[in-house]
């Protein structure tokens, strides 16, 4: 135990406490020196912040690790002798799911900087308020005279900085807005501060019977509170769903004479050799030099069934490498692979969507001119009424300024969503984008992609019963010694059923066919159907071979998402339209469909056939929610009304959709086409409230009637409503 | 009216206090993780690093 745990002890002065301390001092003097950030999208309550903690810190060189529960993710110092791998793995024998994050994009603390400039700026209009509004109360209840102009020279000197400190993002924005020639939101609220706070410096000077003091800085704190809110949805679901560390690595190993060194794919030129490794990711579109191997192709195409390559066969970019090493001659790098040439796809896809405008965009375009047509129309009428009295007109188009000022337009979308997106948060689903839930809302078709996206893209056995102990425990054997993805799930599946693995000698990985060894004299193979000398099926499988005897057949399947089966279920339900596209073989792909009761399925279908596929859909007049993970997905993705993929997908997808999955179980996202059409449902009732307020409250201030105390209550009014509106969205535990 | 002479000054000197109670509470990251804290109370854990 440290010495700081001592004295916060004698602090705290709890034995209990004292007795139990967390085990966080040890290898603290190893620690500070480097840190990890994991994402933890399963954390939800005080037990698993102390299981997550107590686990970390139990391991030797952990120095420190600390849950955030707002933004699901953990800090862990460490002394260095940890990589994110061992980290994840440690959390995950806990029981929960974690993601690497990126330090490099955490570490640039400017949202965070902005946030919590905002959160200054917040809290000093609130005080601000609320003493004016002290102040006020006593000039409303009657206050003549000098008490009453004494009241308002305190206001004013109350809200005049403070306008100025906290209206600046207001002003800023506004003139921006000018600058580039349209009125937003933001210049009708700036013209209201700026003229109720300068009116009421006149007044307040001529001794006049009402300031608007307590409505400048109301509309301020309100106004900010609106921004803060959507500060804060944004930034937090911006950061983690961009900083999920890239899954693959921008290096690559280059032969130069003979000699491998490490370069970064950018270095790579068209006949430069490169080594790929087996398990790693092939960086470059080439032709294979030398070796064999087995590719994964799922990411790239959606297929399952690994494909054999050998000398002379063409590679992509993006596609893992299974068994063995390759050596592979360049023929595209960078920009003119096949991935790069994907993301020109993604580009003029994205394009179209951006021309999306949201629900509080179109308010704002009905809302800016209106206004500012009344206020200098009430002017005018006014004056020509009075006959030439400036101040008096002055003052009524201030008032109507004032009041329909968009407290509650500018709360009412920001309320909604943080209430919308938190809720989302808390099913595990990430909203990157300002308007996905808006468009998520007007859904009627969902897309999904087969592989890594309705299935986790990782094979299981089929039917292990039918095989005899003793087949088994040699495919067990044999199994063991290799990556291969299949082999992997062989053996995991054989000793989960207790099996112990023959004695096979003299194991040797052929690669690109598969494992060869003997037993007790005879030859035994796993592997490749033509090698064991079987035909191949359509179906992913491998064959073990025992000299003398048929070769046996171990199918397998791909593993449903969970949760894959009730979102289909749930969409039917809501009688959606879905859909089954993927670049896998017919038979896995109608195998699946049929398993989870999709009707209508596509199989071996080409990424610009994915993303026509959605096209074509849109141009009927379908909105489409596409779902999906892979490379082949990009397109689609981004050319669909609006798009989700699991966090495991490739770093092309992620940026490509809108909300990001961050569990495993896919279900939720039935929930949150719900929850978004409920949300979409109060910023139109939210949208009404608002309204309501100003039909009842303009005709006042246009007659002259309007009063401070008028202005204030309407304001607060119709915020607190607007808001309890919104938060009726996010109650309710699931 | 004399007693406002000794109320608005108590009255802003509460103001302030508040605010300046407020920014302190900033300055020391207390709005980082809301959630967390409301729910590290149930912990019978001792955390004895509040700081993140």
């Amino acid at each position: 135990m440290s010495a700081t745990d001592f004295e916060s002890g004698g602090a705290v002065a709890c034995p209990a406490c004292i007795a139990t301390p967390a085990a966080r001092g040890k290898g603290q003097a190893g620690a500070g020196g480097e840190e990890t950030i994991l994402a933890l999208p399963g954390v939800h309550c005080a037990a698993c912040i102390t299981t997550v903690e107590s686990a970390l810190t139990a391991i030797p060189g952990i120095g420190d690790a600390r849950v955030n529960l707002t933004l699901r993710r953990v800090r862990i110092r460490h002394d260095g002798s940890h990589s994110p791998e061992d980290l994840i793995a440690a959390v995950k024998a806990t029981g929960y799911e974690a993601l690497p994050l990126d330090m490099v994009a955490l570490s640039s603390t400017e949202t965070e900087r902005q946030s919590r400039d905002l959160l200054m700026r917040l809290g000093v209009a609130f005080f601000a308020m609320m003493n004016i509004m002290l102040l006020s109360v006593a000039v409303w209840s009657g206050a003549t005279g000098a008490t009453r102009d004494l009241f308002h020279m305190i206001s004013g000197a109350i809200a005049l900085p403070t306008v100025l400190f906290c209206g600046q993002p207001f002003f800023r924005s506004a003139l921006a807005g000018l600058r580039a020639g349209r009125l937003g939101m933001d210049f009708p609220i700036s013209l209201a501060i700026v003229l109720a706070s300068s009116i009421s410096v006149y007044e307040t000077f001529h001794s006049g019977h009402h300031a608007y003091f307590d409505a400048a800085v109301m509309l301020t704190f309100f106004l900010l509170g609106g921004r803060y809110l959507d500060h804060r949805t944004r930034a937090a679901a911006r950061s983690a769903a961009q900083e999920l560390a890239a899954l693959e690595v921008p290096r690559a190993i280059r032969l130069t004479e003979g000699a491998e060194e490490t370069v970064a794919v950018s270095d790579l030129r068209a006949g430069d050799l490169v080594v790929i490794r087996a398990g790693a990711r092939v960086p470059v579109d080439g032709v294979v030099t030398a070796g064999e191997s087995e590719l994964d192709q799922s990411l790239l195409t959606g297929e399952t069934l690994p494909v054999a390559v050998g000398p002379d066969s063409v590679v992509n970019a993006g596609v893992v490498n299974l068994t063995g090493g390759l050596t592979v001659r360049v023929t595209a790098a960078g920009r003119d692979t096949s991935l790069a040439r994907m993301a020109d796809l993604v580009a003029v896809a994205e394009e179209a969507r951006n021309r999306y405008t949201s629900l509080a965009d179109r308010a704002a375009r009905l809302y800016s001119p209106l206004v500012h047509l009344m206020s200098f129309s009430a002017f005018g009428v006014w004056m020509w009424i009075t006959g030439g009295d400036v101040r008096f007109a002055i003052n009524i188009s201030a008032a109507v300024l004032i009041i329909t000022c968009p407290c509650a337009l500018g709360l009412a979308v920001p309320a909604v969503v943080t209430a919308a997106s938190g809720r989302l948060f808390r099913l595990g689903l990430l909203v990157k984008s300002g308007t996905a839930l808006e468009r998520l809302a007007e859904v009627d078709t969902v897309v999904f992609d087969k592989t890594g996206t309705l299935t986790l893209g990782t094979p299981q056995p089929l039917d292990l019963d039918r095989h005899g102990a003793d087949d088994l425990s040699v495919a067990l054997a044999l199994a063991s010694v290799s990556s291969h993805p299949l082999a992997q799930a062989l053996a995991g599946a054989a000793r989960a059923r207790g099996i112990t693995a023959a004695a096979v000698t003299d194991l040797r990985e052929v690669p690109g066919h598969g494992i060869e060894g003997r037993l007790s004299g005879a030859r035994v193979r796993l592997g490749r159907a033509e090698w064991v000398g079987a035909v191949p099926g359509d179906i992913t499988s491998t064959w073990l071979g025992v000299t003398g005897r048929p070769p046996v057949e171990f199918a397998f399947a791909d593993s449903l998402r969970p949760g894959a089966e009730a979102l289909v279920a749930g969409l039917k339900a809501q009688g959606m339209a879905v859909h089954l596209v993927s670049g896998d073989v017919p038979a896995a792909v109608a195998d699946l469909a049929a398993r989870i009761g999709i009707a209508d399925w596509h199989a071996q279908i080409l990424p610009e056939g994915k993303s026509a596929f959605v096209a074509d859909l849109s141009a009927r007049g379908a909105r489409v929610l596409m779902v999906g993970d892979g490379l082949n997905d990009t397109a689609a993705l981004a050319a669909a009304h609006v798009s989700i993929s699991p966090a495991t997908a490739l770093d092309a997808a992620r940026v490509a959709s809108d909300i990001v999955l961050m569990g495993q179980d896919i279900a939720p996202v039935a929930e949150a086409l719900r929850v978004s059409r409920k949300a979409v449902r109060r910023i139109r009732e939210n949208f009404g409230i608002s309204f309501g307020y100003n039909v009842i409250a303009v005709p006042v201030a246009l007659i002259g009637l309007a009063t401070p105390l008028l202005a204030a209550l309407a304001m607060s009014l119709s915020s607190i409503t607007v808001t309890l509106n919104a938060m009726r969205l996010g109650g309710g535990r699931e | 009216m004399n007693i406002l002479v000794i109320l608005i000054p108590i009255s802003l000197f509460l103001g302030i206090f508040g605010l300046g109670f407020f920014v302190w509470t900033m300055r020391t990251r207390q709005y980082d993780d809301p959630k967390g804290d409301a729910e590290r109370i149930l912990s019978d854990r001792w955390d004895d690093h509040p700081a993140p």
